[in-house]
């Protein structure tokens, strides 16, 4: 069974794990700005890359504390995990990004 | 019409035999009744030093518990412990916690009903504990005093390593899961019956 390194517990089989989706999705700053299409796009909308990808996740029979994980898709390797309130480990900001993609969806 | 009073009975009252019956190398003991506290609180904060100055006490760190007294703390999460006592205490605890913490950011929680706990001891508990627990006891990895918050046969349990390579250890079990690890237990130790156990 692949194995989890919990920040606080160490590694720990993935059983004792829940997945808890993409994570660094901010909530937006003023959601009465968003129309109905921008709304969807962030509740309904995530990131879907080939490698590396930056997911929540809870270590739900041990401390029962979330944390982020940098997980390769393709290998399931998990690259790195860190405490919630880390940044994203691959960009230094997450708002550029997020308004890069809103971009190129706008398009 | 007749009113029934409340009687509590452990949440293991009715294994009491089977479980005498296991093998020597696995005694196995409910401690029912003890009293339980949940403390959340930030580790180094004005509470947690209230906390440590009331109980005369460290909180211990990730991984770990203070099991050396009567009033006994077991490390849950980042800013979670369950302070563990003698039966009956929770009342004078609960009271004394939270007039020491005064104003401070802290919760004193009385959950004494929400576990009950086993006390594992004998040459074969590490044998009978690996058959459903992923966690390495080896006393290198998880030493006397270690606490270990995780799953044993698919139930969640809090182990703590009370004796030398888990030659003695409790497990803090969910009432609702005591009768299924009971039933588990006494299972996994069939095949020491009559052997040198």
């Amino acid at each position: 069974m692949q194995l989890i390194a919990c920040p606080w517990c160490g590694e720990r089989e993935e059983t004792e794990f829940r997945y808890g989706g993409q994570a660094h999705v901010a909530y937006p700053d003023d959601p009465y700005a968003l129309d109905d299409e921008q709304w969807a796009q962030y509740v309904f909308f995530r990131d879907n890359p080939k490698g590396p990808f930056a997911e929540r996740w809870v270590h739900s029979a041990g401390c029962r504390r979330w944390f982020n994980a940098l997980r390769d898709t393709v290998t399931h390797e998990f690259l790195r995990v860190y405490v919630i309130s880390a940044q994203h480990p691959l960009t230094t900001s997450t708002a550029p990004a997020a308004q890069q993609r809103k971009g190129q969806e706008a398009i | 019409m007749t009113v029934e009073t409340p009687t509590r009975y452990s949440p293991l009252s009715a294994w009491q035999d089977a479980l005498a019956r296991l093998p020597t190398g696995v005694q196995v003991r409910e401690l029912p009744f003890l009293t339980q506290l949940n403390l959340r609180l930030q580790p180094g904060s004005a509470a947690a030093q209230a906390v440590e100055a009331a109980l005369g006490l460290t909180l211990p760190g990730p991984l770990r518990a203070g099991m050396s007294g009567d009033v006994k703390l077991l490390w849950m999460g980042p800013d979670e412990w369950l302070l563990v006592a003698p039966e009956g205490r929770q009342h004078d605890l609960v009271a004394q916690l939270r007039s020491a913490i005064g104003d401070e950011f802290a919760t004193v929680t009385d959950v004494s009903a929400q576990r009950t706990t086993l006390a594992l001891s004998g040459h074969l508990v590490r044998e009978v504990l690996a058959q459903g627990c992923a966690i390495d006891l080896d006393p290198r990895v998880t030493p006397v005093g270690s606490c270990l918050t995780t799953v044993l046969a698919q139930a969640p349990i809090t182990l703590v390593v009370r004796g030398d390579a888990a030659s003695s250890v409790w497990l803090l079990v969910r009432s609702s899961f005591a009768s299924y690890l009971a039933t588990w237990l006494v299972d996994a130790c069939t095949e020491y019956r009559g052997g040198t156990g």
